[in-house]
């Protein structure tokens, strides 16, 4: 199947495009000498539907952001493979577009030359202007367009990054912990932001976070990725869940408190909670 | 007070404002007082410029009172205005102007030579790990060669012409720029440049959009020193084999025995070489506004 695709005109509610993770496992070569290999992540298979946000959850090191950087290109999978819309990712892909954790501006730029960094090549001037305007208005930061990096706050420089990233017209967009170095309330804020821009420019999102409430207010499908104990090494899907309701949804409702429970137990958090024993508590019995 | 204790917490007992040093182990309030004080005066444009202008003007005096009371002969120390009058002598003979230009002409070209090629080869060495491997050790042998030591050699090769001053500038510049740049290329954020291939620039666009702007501030420190090199090996070409010059009107006045013209041109060359750092170094501070 050739993606010759009407992508051209990918302003398009349409440009969201599907992902599919064959069997994606990962090993680090080892830090030095001839060890084995060591695994991250192995045996992720999982299909993400076109214009779907899904949320992967996981501990810190547990390879999270070592699989959205293999969707986006950056890394490369040692077994498997991804595809996008169809067809296999090799190197940096222009259908994908990446939010760091950090908003990696480059400080010599202004905001706008920031966000026009994202059009893809050949955007031809004019158009490219436009574009990169609505953007920044969209995210909010109209009056901030001629300001430097250094000028801004880091909220608005995480909002730039978004802003930055929607430019390149992705059918996917992958965020990797976008909000993590905000502080709290901020993050909320950012939140609802990202929905109102997923509303005026839809795509599929694949999200990594380590906030469960973040995943829960934000995803159509939460990923948890875990290690197995005493298992194979390296980290795999260990939950997947359908969030149900449609967003923005009330972020203190009880449906969404079972689920966070759930996801919390996965992640290995002791809840302190209202004595409901934990859902694993059969593998991890809570001491005295 | 807080900016006591904020300087405190960086070095215990010490005070630093603008370079000097103050001992806080007594008097506290007192001597922060006079901390911030000096420290609203030395921000000032004009007390910078008069305080600068201090040890040339005392100097200048010392030295007019010296050679007045003839505490040293006038053969080993001629007065400020022996000095001048030469000044004024050679430029009537048309010495003054043919020297001057000659000399900057050879700097200028020198100076463009190795501060390109050092920017290239600065470039290569920086950005990719084999020309690293391939190049560095022997740049870094060549480097440690001193600079006089090439005179000879240059002199068989290129003769006493242009050619043989132009390249041993271009040496003395090349240097600096290539350390400079070659440091600050590898130490470039890791993730701006990822953030660069991440939205799908590579080679010459990634280097042009995100790794030379990085480093133009380094790249500017580097021209400047690049350009006192240059003046260095301008006089050390011209002293050693040359017809013109500032070099050469030195070693001339020397074997005259001019030694009024001597001071001259050493005050010339001081002169020229402060006048064009501080152009290098105006154009440095603009950048730097506008680039962090």
């Amino acid at each position: 199947m050739t993606t010759t695709a009407p992508r051209q005109n990918a302003r398009d509610v349409s440009r969201a495009v599907s992902i599919d993770f064959d069997g994606v496992g990962r090993a680090f070569a080892p830090e030095r000498g001839s060890g084995a290999a060591r695994p991250v992540l192995r045996d992720i298979d999982l299909h993400v539907e076109p214009g779907e946000v899904v949320a992967i959850l996981g501990t810190s090191g547990c390879g999270k952001s070592t699989l959205l950087r293999i969707t986006a290109g950056l890394d490369a999978a040692s077994a498997g493979r991804v595809r996008i819309d169809g067809s296999p990712v090799s190197g940096i892909d222009a259908r994908t577009a990446v939010g760091f954790q950090e908003p990696r501006l480059l400080p010599w730029r202004t905001v706008h030359d920031n966000v026009a960094l994202g059009l893809p090549r050949g955007t031809p001037r004019s158009e490219g202007a436009v574009r990169v305007e609505k953007l920044i208005d969209l995210v909010g930061l109209g009056e901030f367009a001629g300001h430097r990096p250094r000028e801004i706050s880091g909220g608005m420089a995480q909002r730039a990054s978004l802003a930055r990233a929607l430019a390149r017209n992705p059918g996917v967009l992958l965020l990797d912990e976008p909000f993590g170095a905000l502080d709290a309330l901020t993050r909320l804020k950012m939140q609802d932001l990202l929905l109102d821009i997923l509303s005026a420019e839809p795509t599929t999102v694949l999200l990594v976070t380590h906030d469960v409430d973040e995943a829960l207010q934000l995803a159509d499908r939460v990923v948890l990725l875990a290690r197995d104990e005493g298992g194979e090494p390296g980290a795999t899907i260990a939950q997947l869940l359908t969030v149900p309701g449609a967003r923005p949804r009330d972020r203190g409702s009880s449906e969404l408190a079972e689920l966070r429970a759930s996801l919390l137990d996965g992640l290995g958090i002791d809840r302190h909670g209202d004595g409901r024993q934990p859902l694993a508590s059969a593998t991890a019995p809570r001491s005295l | 007070m807080t900016y006591q204790s904020e300087r405190d917490e960086r070095a215990p007992g010490v005070v630093s404002v603008q370079g000097a040093s103050y001992d806080t182990t007594e008097a506290r309030p007192g001597r922060a007082f006079l901390a911030r004080g000096t420290g609203r005066l030395t921000s000032k444009t004009w007390f910078v410029l008069v305080a600068g202008a201090i040890l040339p003007i005392l100097a200048l005096t010392t030295w007019t009172l010296v050679s007045a009371n003839d505490l040293v002969p006038s053969s080993r120390l001629p007065s400020p205005a022996d000095v001048w009058f030469a000044g004024v002598d050679l430029a009537e003979r048309g010495l003054l102007a043919s020297d001057v230009a000659i000399s900057v002409q050879r700097v200028l070209l020198g100076f463009g030579i190795g501060a390109a090629l050092g920017l290239s080869v600065g470039a290569i060495v920086g950005l990719s790990r084999i020309g690293d491997i391939l190049l560095s050790p022997s740049l870094a042998a060549l480097r440690a060669v001193p600079s006089l030591a090439w005179v000879p050699l240059l002199i068989l090769w290129f003769k006493i012409g242009e050619d043989s001053k132009v390249i041993l500038i271009a040496i003395g510049a090349f240097f600096p720029v290539y350390t400079t740049v070659s440091a600050a290329l590898r130490h470039v954020d890791r993730q701006l440049v990822e953030a660069g291939r991440a939205f799908g620039l590579g080679g010459p666009r990634l280097f042009a959009t995100v790794q030379l702007p990085a480093v133009i501030p380094s790249v500017i420190s580097g021209l400047r020193l690049a350009l006192a090199q240059a003046w260095l090996f301008l006089v050390a070409a011209e002293l050693i084999a040359s017809s013109m010059g500032l070099g050469f009107r030195l070693v001339d006045s020397q074997n005259n025995g001019r030694i009024d013209r001597i001071f001259f041109v050493i005050i010339l060359l001081a002169v020229l070489g402060k006048l064009s750092d501080s152009l290098v170094g105006l154009f440095e501070r603009w950048i730097k506004r506008r680039w962090t």
